[in-house]
């Protein structure tokens, strides 16, 4: 298990290495550079802000310039917001993006159990057809669509039920006030609901068929400890091995949904500046979030060893 | 992408000629598939609105590009708001935008791109995931230890953040959009056709040819790649959505399709921006491209179902 878990961690080096090469190199052939405007600056000038940039060297003296930085996690400065580096827009916008992804990933995960084992419980009848139905909307429907809708219906229409006034703000981050965080969360986690009922159904369904969940019914268990010890403790094995997609969706999902409710995480930071084509922000967030992902791929693996006994790692 | 038109070809034939005798396995499969009512029903409907997008656009009155100064931002006759600030009459089924253009012969044209770039970097991703996935199946050893371990590695990758980098350093190239996605989506086909070709190769015809002293590519193409079809169709039309998605998505950031073609993603864009006043902007393209999406998905299911029934 140890060794396991240290082969791979090696192995994810190379993989992060892999992506700060490709996407320095991919930043540096673009055509145009950020300094570049209308305006001709005077030669010395250009020269000096180039050199203070280290745009004067030549590109693989750049890249190991950058590599050594990054070794203490200096991402450098960001090319368009003048006065910060990126590293102080990425713990700047951490916090706010972290608080909403953790909220969606908590919602996803509460729902998508109990819908899921909901309908496995109610195999093909009509609960199970509903809410399978439901999740299919979820898939299918994309967060640029959903996020607008549901402002159209909460905020521009204001909903009221039984004289209760259901109207949310639609933008804004009002230092994560609860009302502020409910349909950028709700946003966030439709898409991760459906997958998760999904798949805690398919595989519920399959464990409630397995011998020993009948054995533990022979015995004469209750339902209950049946569903709840025995069954789901199998069935929530293969959520494991989603949570790394399912948070990878979650980054790029709040991209947009930053975006629509103007909510200052890093996945604004990170749409502006691929619009403003600020190259070493959108390469410093890119970085973080890969290796982000992989940290948390890492740990999912190692969760799923601990969790299932069968799985055997040592060679 | 020849290889697999023909086998299709081969099927039909196979599939006559059985007829007579018996029931092959494609033709349970089209039956089943035209017994699952939602499945025929979202072809149908992809089908009507490909063919709307392809002719319609032809003969409709409105260019997708053209400005009527007198009905900016007008919502169509029949849309039921009161407080709406002008009706645009005439053609305008669908209103027309903050531009005075047509929504409706724009929602026809973002389908005509969004179908298209659907289709292409599916395609794309079909091309380099068949051969991959076979190629390293069938040889194995050490060539599929190495290519898979590769695959892995591209599979931790967040690739949507590497698109978004090529738009960003390419300044949103067309024709670099349908690679791009492309070459992000060939993964999971690579990993099936290589599922599907392991157990094949075990298999006695596959034995047979090899006897017959046909060459590892011969036999990947004419006996590997035809019979790997159908699971390769079921992912397929799973992928194609996908594409649409991510490309609306980056089309929704601004990093897609310019102005003034357009996408589905755009026309949502646009429309959120002025869902406050026109919020029909919003609702067709919105409607139309979920539409879409389900008719892909359904299809996609109905096939699983019919090609691999043990699965229901």
């Amino acid at each position: 298990m140890f060794s396991y878990a240290i082969r791979r961690f090696l192995g994810a080096i190379p993989t992060l290495f892999i992506i700060i090469t490709l996407g320095f190199f991919m930043m540096r052939i673009a055509p145009g550079g950020p300094f570049d405007s209308n305006r001709r600056l005077p030669p010395e000038i250009e020269h000096n802000i180039k050199a203070a940039y280290d745009l004067d060297k030549p590109v693989y003296q750049q890249y190991f310039i950058y590599l050594g930085k990054l070794s203490h996690l200096d991402f450098g400065p960001s090319f368009k917001n003048k006065d910060f580096t990126v590293s102080q827009l990425i713990a700047d916008g951490l916090p706010v993006s972290a608080e909403l992804g953790l909220s969606a990933i908590a919602l996803a995960l509460l729902l998508g159990l109990t819908l899921g084992t909901i309908a496995a419980l109610n195999q093909n009848r009509i609960t199970d057809h509903s809410v399978m139905t439901v999740a299919m909307f979820g898939i299918t429907i994309p967060n640029f669509v959903t996020a607008p809708i549901l402002t159209l219906i909460f905020g521009v229409y204001g909903v009221s039920l039984f004289g209760l006034d259901l109207s949310l703000p639609v933008g804004g981050w009002n230092n994560g006030a609860v009302r502020n965080m409910i349909l950028p969360v709700i946003v966030l986690a439709l898409p991760q609901i459906a997958v998760v009922s999904r798949l805690i159904r398919g595989s519920m369904v399959e464990v409630l068929r397995s011998n020993y969940v009948r054995t533990a019914r022979a015995k004469g268990l209750p339902n209950r400890l049946v569903v709840f010890r025995h069954a789901l403790r199998a069935a929530v094995l293969p959520l494991v091995s989603y949570l790394g997609p399912a948070i990878a969706a979650i980054l790029t999902g709040s991209l947009v949904v930053e975006t629509i409710f103007g909510i200052p995480g890093i996945g604004r930071y990170f749409t502006n500046g691929a619009l403003n084509r600020d190259y070493t922000l959108v390469l410093g967030v890119v970085i973080y979030y890969a290796a982000f992902i992989i940290v948390l791929n890492l740990l999912a693996d190692l969760l799923y060893a601990v969790l299932d006994p069968r799985v055997r790692y040592d060679q | 992408m020849i290889a697999t038109g023909a086998s299709i070809q081969n099927a039909e034939v196979m599939m006559r000629a059985q007829v007579v005798q018996g029931r092959s396995l494609w033709v349970d499969a089209r039956n089943r598939l035209l017994r699952n009512r939602a499945a025929v029903a979202s072809m149908v409907l992809l089908g009507i609105i490909a063919l709307m997008a392809l002719f319609v656009p032809l003969f409709w009155p409105y260019a997708y590009n053209a400005v009527d100064y007198d009905h900016i931002s007008c919502a169509p006759d029949w849309w039921p708001e009161e407080s709406v600030m002008c009706r645009a009459g005439g053609l305008h089924i669908f209103g027309t935008d903050d531009l005075g253009r047509d929504l409706f012969v724009r929602i026809l044209y973002g389908a005509r791109i969004s179908l298209a770039v659907g289709l292409a970097a599916t395609l794309v991703s079909l091309f380099i995931g068949v051969t991959y996935g076979a190629i390293s199946g069938y040889i194995g050893g050490r060539l599929d230890e190495f290519m898979m371990r590769f695959v892995d590695i591209l599979y931790s990758l967040p690739f949507i953040f590497f698109v978004i980098i090529l738009m960003v350093v390419f300044q949103q190239n067309f024709f670099l959009l349908f690679v791009a996605i492309g070459a992000v989506e060939w993964l999971t086909m690579a990993r099936i056709v290589r599922g599907q070709t392991l157990s094949l190769k075990q298999k006695e015809f596959i034995e047979a040819a090899r006897a017959a002293g046909v060459g590892t590519f011969g036999i990947i193409r004419k006996h590997i790649v035809p019979n790997v079809v159908g699971p390769v169709i079921v992912y397929v039309t799973l992928t194609i959505p996908t594409v649409i998605l991510s490309e609306s998505f980056l089309s929704f950031l601004g990093l897609g399709i310019r102005e003034p073609l357009t996408s589905w993603g755009v026309l949502i864009k646009d429309g959120a921006d002025q869902m406050e006043s026109a919020s029909w902007t919003l609702v067709f393209p919105a409607a139309i491209m979920a539409i879409t999406l389900f008719c892909f998905n359904f299809i996609g299911d109905g096939l699983r179902d019919a090609l691999d029934p043990k699965d229901r």
